[in-house]
């Protein structure tokens, strides 16, 4: 199945890759009307607000799963880790809706205030529309956040309890032993578990297409409206005309295949490297 | 320092419950028995409900389970009995890839392997993309559960003078039972509130779609386009269907785990 996948955007975007060759994977037109289009401006617009989503999702998330590993007891513990487990569930719309009837009217009001105080740093400077990459990435961050906190707790419960007694023996602090024992011995899992995240925000197309504003050009401002290689799918294939534009297309869609299994495979590399191996598969 | 936790701990929940909460708020009053039954009115009228797509997404599940449901349950059955060495390392390698592929790329696909070559959108199609969603979640948890079955009582089957496939199939599968049927739930939750893939399978569909080759609507695009619309009325329409889809979602989702915690916890057999 996957490869059929693989081959069949492969050959499906062949049009495209034909007119444009390599250049497509540097050049940020995108221009249906004349047929030309460059990978850029989705490039970015999907790396940034995936970035956006990290950046708010890492320390939130792991600080979520030190909590429930190290704080909590297991009766409080598992109950609220099954309830974060709940959140990965919810369907990507669902995520969108809220976004779009919530958080873009908070974000309005949000850049608004930023703008008329840093306004002059180029990342915060154009108008405050509400819709755009920082909105997206804040909502990716609240879409990714479960994926952090549930591994990270596992990989954090997973530390064996030596490490933490033999910290505690020589003195230190329990924060302490939490930050320089704990969690570097799982730190390879936390990795992994932010690569996951990282993946899944990077395919994620519903929620940010709605949020992002769906503008294919590479803005270095936070408030400006940006597009996404999801997005660009989501929104131009069953609009697309002539072969060039759908083959254009489908190479994105190349594009982000390729990017998102390079990235789960790092994830499952990281991963399998702390946790215990099972019998099992021995 | 270990406040600081506690408050992120606290916002991922805060962050559920007011989701949970909001939708709930703002989906009640619109979620009626009408709006269950009724066709969507004409554009810009007030009224009409989203009966198409709660049926459609329900032909599409049914679809979606008849491509994934054999694939990923044989294959994990596969791998947990029979496989060994590089070919089974290989499927599973395979089964992990698939389940981080986008799901618009899978929608991309399922366009250009169905939609293209039979010239239609179609309810077929946009099941065939669910089903491939499916076929990783349904094939790890299934062999998992398997593998979970005690050596024991393999051994004791095959002592009787069973035939391996006797074994397999009259033993083991019957003792992880509640197990894959809970994993196989959990996917089907999963593929159901998808968006991506159905966009230019199964396409959507203002009337009832008739049979399986037409194109039909859903209940996630309902809700997109519902909710990317000028319309007001439009908007509390797709509140209440996110609220309808939420509660299937979720509803799915608490089922299969409570299933999973209870026999998740039995590695022993007697």
């Amino acid at each position: 199945m996957t490869a059929i996948i693989a081959s069949v955007l492969f050959v499906r975007s062949a049009p495209a890759r034909a007119a444009f060759g390599w250049g497509f994977l540097t050049s940020s037109t995108w221009d249906p009307v004349f047929e030309r289009f460059g990978v850029l401006p989705f490039v970015w617009g999907t790396l940034a607000s995936s970035a956006i989503a990290l950046l708010i999702a890492l320390p939130l998330g792991l600080g979520a799963a030190i909590c429930l590993s190290e704080l909590l007891p297991a009766r409080w513990s598992d109950p609220a880790a099954f309830l974060i487990e709940l959140l990965v569930a919810v369907p990507s719309v669902v995520y969108g809706l809220v976004g779009v009837f919530v958080l873009v009217p908070v974000m309005r009001t949000v850049e608004g205030v930023l703008q008329s105080t840093l306004g002059f740093l180029p990342v915060f400077a154009g108008p405050a529309y509400g819709i755009g990459l920082l909105t997206a990435g804040i909502l990716l961050a609240v879409m990714i956040v479960p994926f952090v906190v549930t591994i990270s707790r596992e990989v954090l419960l997973a530390v064996p309890r030596a490490q933490r007694d033999a910290a505690l023996a020589l003195g230190a602090t329990r924060w302490e032993t939490v930050r320089h024992v704990v969690v570097p011995y799982a730190r390879s899992g936390i990795l992994g578990s932010v690569f996951l995240a990282l993946a899944r925000a990077l395919g994620e197309t519903m929620a940010v297409t709605m949020v992002i504003g769906n503008r294919p050009e590479i803005s270095a401002s936070l408030f400006a409206p940006a597009h996404t290689m999801a997005a660009v799918l989501a929104n131009e294939f069953t609009e697309a005309t002539g072969n060039v534009y759908l083959g254009a297309l489908v190479e994105v869609a190349l594009v982000l295949f390729v990017i998102t299994i390079v990235v789960n495979a790092l994830a499952r590399l990281l991963i399998l490297t702390v946790r215990a191996p099972d019998p099992a598969r021995a | 320092m270990f406040t600081a936790t506690t408050l992120a701990a606290a916002t991922t929940l805060g962050a559920l419950f007011f989701l949970l909460g909001y939708i709930a708020w703002q989906g009640a009053t619109s979620v009626s028995w009408s709006f269950l039954t009724r066709l969507p009115a004409p554009v810009g009228e007030p009224g009409g409900g989203m009966a198409n797509a709660i049926v459609g997404s329900g032909k599409l599940l049914l679809i979606a389970g008849l491509v994934g449901i054999p694939v990923g349950f044989l294959g994990g059955v596969y791998l947990s009995e029979y496989g060994r060495g590089p070919i089974a390392f290989t499927v599973r390698y395979a089964a992990d890839v698939l389940n981080g592929v986008p799901s618009i790329v899978i929608g991309v696909t399922a366009y250009a392997l169905l939609v293209v070559p039979m010239k239609h959108f179609s309810t077929f199609a946009g099941g065939v993309a669910l089903g491939l969603m499916m076929i990783p979640v349904s094939l790890r948890t299934t062999e998992e559960f398997l593998r979970m079955v005690p050596d024991s009582l393999r051994e004791a089957s095959l002592a009787l003078g069973a035939p391996r496939w006797v074994t397999v199939v009259r033993v083991v599968i019957p003792a992880a039972m509640r197990g894959i049927l809970a994993g196989i739930l959990l996917s089907l939750a999963r593929v159901a509130g998808e968006t991506a893939p159905l966009l230019f399978t199964a396409f959507g569909n203002r009337f009832w779609s008739e049979g399986w080759l037409q194109p039909t609507a859903s209940l996630p695009v309902m809700i997109f386009t519902y909710a990317i619309a000028p319309y007001d009325d439009w908007h509390r329409q797709a509140w209440a269907g996110a609220l309808v889809l939420l509660t299937l979602v979720l509803g799915a989702n608490i089922l299969a785990r409570m299933v999973l915690i209870r026999s998740g916890g039995l590695g022993q057999g007697s």
